[in-house]
């Protein structure tokens, strides 16, 4: 199949690896990967922050980036789930009827990763080995918002040498909240130290979730109380090739 | 400020009251038990219905109904009432609901009252203006006897004294309760039977006396006029049937079409706030009876904004709030931070989207950015309000409210700007990526100056990598295609 990659403006800048990724799990299981490069943001900040207006564009940017793709796949929670419910609320309030179809077009072709790999592609052993203890962080945005249930999880089983490992109060959300990590950064900081301590209490060398704005708050945590855990987008777990078995 | 109360004068913004409560550690632990302790009970509770979910559709669809009809429920309320022997007072906002039961109260001879949990009079601040017209309200309610006796305010809807522990109750009892009554007994312990039972005595006295009564309400009947109000304590029913005026003060949005609705809210109610099957007790009431209960009924129904919501696509959704308190106890914000931090009256999500709304959005501005926007809300609330949804309406409104000439909007528009070019955007990378490694250390950059400054006290934030995922690819990837 031929599919598009909807990278993320934030993945794109700080976190390329993930996708990289995605390129390199989808290519392994005999895909062709595409990347429009017209592709920028899917205006979740402007969104959730109250700038409606500024949105619009990014919307309509979007929808004529990924226009004709069969398959668009995103390595984020988040995104995926400002595509799907964002964008056509967008749409309705303040865009055209051109924008508005063309948004309902392409809404379900937009997959999150995890999503697309067990429901689209109908695998969950995508040939990776990883022989470490992995700890699963539940975005909020890909437990409440996607409903992506155990599917992380059960991506990650099927990982040769990997050991999942229960964290407490896994469901709780780490304090991020884009722009709440920066406006309440003090009530953002004490739920991060719940979170923090939380993957100490896990034990696991490795923090992995579907989505590298949470794993940037976590990690940035992580890192100022210099703990040697290390936070990865799961997407770089299902490629790893650790140890050579695939 | 504008005349509907709801917000208390002289409040700090979220953020600011958040950090005085994070510096609270006891308070902390007081939220953490007390939330955590109700949440696992409300979630036990609801798995037991196996038409839980059919129930919570149930209660938003009859909400929604009654919400599209408000005006003829409200004047059928008004007949089924006045028919029944009460009489229906209509009040547009605080200042008027406040001038009614004054009056009403006067026109008794009394000057004290007893009080059964009510959150509208809290809304409009009924007790302080009854006081400065020489009347004392005594609240019944065990929490929100605490809360004034501690010349407090209420921190959650359904505890308003979840801030407390035991310690601190059984202190402000003993030096307290003399002021206001009855003192508490010599030698009071932390005992919860003894705080209750010094409680219940300090009360008695004034269940005993008070000749009128003021409550709020949980629901109200449409068809028969009858008022419903549930409660864990007693103290509520002593207050609906001793005192010989009862005057009920009601937000229009809690009317019902009908009798046999309550079917559903009664099932929802008390397993979504206290996680219990059925509320210890349900009082209902239709008018006046002759020889039993108080021998005039007043119900004022209170607006203060509400009409407003109603008015709003998007917004009028919150009026569906039965004020279980689901959503303040799996809520991760009121969970750190307690409910004055709300600066409201209405605390935790529901008061994060109620309040900008009965004031309007530039008088509480900084509530529908206190959230993470994480869902546990929406997913607890029983009548299926969709808080996020409601969330990021009303931060649009509040930054149109401010006009875009501050520095966020500034800041936010030139982004806008940039990522609607592939261009700008990855020079912007570029520069991004430079200006990374020019404050990094190890890869990893500690201190951030500006608005960020608050996010990198106790985060680290990678660099930036020099190659960015759009220049990786085309380098590696677009000549293969
Ligand atoms: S918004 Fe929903 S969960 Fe919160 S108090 Fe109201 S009814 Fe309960």
């Amino acid at each position: 199949m031929r599919v598009a990659l909807f990278i993320t403006c934030f993945n794109d800048t700080m976190f390329p690896g993930t996708g990289k990724a995605v390129v390199e799990v989808l290519e392994r299981l005999g895909h062709t990967v595409d990347f429009p490069m017209e592709q920028t943001c899917c205006g979740q900040l402007h969104f959730n922050t109250g700038y409606r207006p500024e949105a619009l564009p990014l919307v309509d940017r979007f929808t004529r980036a990924f226009a004709g793709y069969e398959a668009v796949v995103t390595p984020s929670a988040s995104c995926a789930g400002m595509v799907r419910e964002g964008h056509p609320l967008l749409a309705a309030d303040h865009g055209t009827a051109d924008l508005q179809r063309r948004v309902a077009e392409l809404v379900p072709r937009v997959h999150e990763f995890t999503e697309f790999l067990t429901e689209v592609l109908g695998v969950t052993k995508v040939g990776a080995s990883f022989p470490h203890t992995v700890a699963y962080h539940p975005t909020c945005h890909s437990l409440r918002g996607l409903h992506l249930g155990d599917r992380p999880e059960r991506l990650l089983r099927a990982v040769a040498g990997l050991e999942l490992v229960d964290m407490p109060a896994a469901d709780s959300c780490c304090g991020f909240g884009g722009t709440f990590a920066v406006k309440n950064a003090d009530t953002s900081a004490a739920m991060l130290a719940d979170k923090a301590a939380a993957v100490r209490a896990s034990g696991a060398e490795v923090l992995c979730a579907a989505d590298n704005s949470c794993l940037l708050h976590i990690g940035g945590g992580l890192s100022r109380q210099g703990s040697p855990v290390r936070t990865m987008h799961l997407a770089e777990i299902l490629a790893a090739t650790e140890g050579g078995a695939r | 400020m504008n005349g509907r109360g709801v917000v208390w004068l002289g409040a700090p913004s979220f953020p600011v009251a958040a950090k005085q409560a994070l510096a609270d550690p006891q308070l902390r632990a007081n939220l953490k038990r007390a939330t955590t302790t109700i949440r696992d009970k409300r979630l036990a509770v609801a798995a037991e219905l196996d038409d839980w979910e059919a129930l919570r559709d149930a209660a938003a669809a009859i909400k929604k109904r009654t919400a599209r009809h408000l005006d003829r429920y409200l004047l059928q309320l008004e007949e089924s009432v006045t028919a029944a022997g009460g009489t229906v007072h209509w009040a547009a906002d605080a200042g008027e609901a406040n001038r009614i039961v004054t009056e009403l109260v006067r026109a008794t001879g009394e000057t004290e009252v007893v009080k059964i949990k009510s959150m509208a009079t809290q809304e409009i601040g009924l007790n302080e203006h009854l006081a400065v017209h020489g009347i004392t309200a005594y609240e019944t309610d065990l929490a929100e006897l605490i809360v004034q006796l501690g010349d407090d305010r209420p921190s959650h809807i359904l505890v308003p004294a979840i801030h407390k522990n035991r310690t601190e109750i059984r202190d402000l009892f003993a030096a307290e309760m003399a002021h206001w009554g009855r003192p508490a007994p010599e030698g009071l312990t932390d005992a919860p039977r003894e705080l209750a039972e010094a409680a219940r005595r300090h009360l008695r006295e004034k269940f005993l006396t008070a000749k009128v009564a003021v409550s709020g309400a949980n629901f109200a009947c449409a068809d028969t006029g009858t008022v419903v109000i549930v409660e864990s304590e007693g103290n509520g029913r002593m207050c609906l049937t001793l005192p010989e005026t009862l005057i009920t003060v009601m937000g229009i949005e809690k009317v019902l079409p009908s009798w046999s609705e309550l079917e559903v809210f009664l099932q929802l109610l008390p397993r979504s706030s206290t996680g219990e099957r059925m509320n210890p007790y349900t009082s209902t009431f239709t008018g006046t009876t002759e020889g039993d209960g108080p021998s005039a009924f007043h119900l004022v129904l209170l607006d203060n904004g509400r009409t407003d919501t109603l008015a709003d696509r998007v917004g009028r959704q919150v009026l569906a709030c039965i004020r279980c308190s689901a959503c303040l106890n799996v809520c991760p914000v009121y969970e750190r931070t307690g409910g004055h931090a709300y600066g409201s009256v209405y605390p935790g999500p529901i008061g994060a989207v109620l309040t900008p709304q009965l004031v309007g959005p530039e008088h509480a501005a900084s509530l529908p950015f206190a959230s993470t926007l994480c869902g546990a809300c929406y997913e607890a609330c029983p009548v299926k309000i969709d808080i996020p949804r409601v969330l990021t309406h009303l931060r649009a409104e509040v930054v149109e409210a401010q006009g875009g000439r501050t520095a966020e909007a500034l800041a936010l528009k030139a982004a806008g700007k940039v990522l609607d070019s592939p261009h700008l955007f990855a020079a912007a990378q570029k520069a991004a990526a430079l200006g990374g490694k020019a404050l990094a250390r190890k890869g990893r950059i500690g201190r951030l100056p500006g608005p960020a400054a608050g996010w990198s006290d106790t985060r680290d934030t990678p660099a930036p990598p020099a190659e960015s995922f759009r220049s990786w690819w085309r380098k590696n990837k677009e000549d293969d295609r």
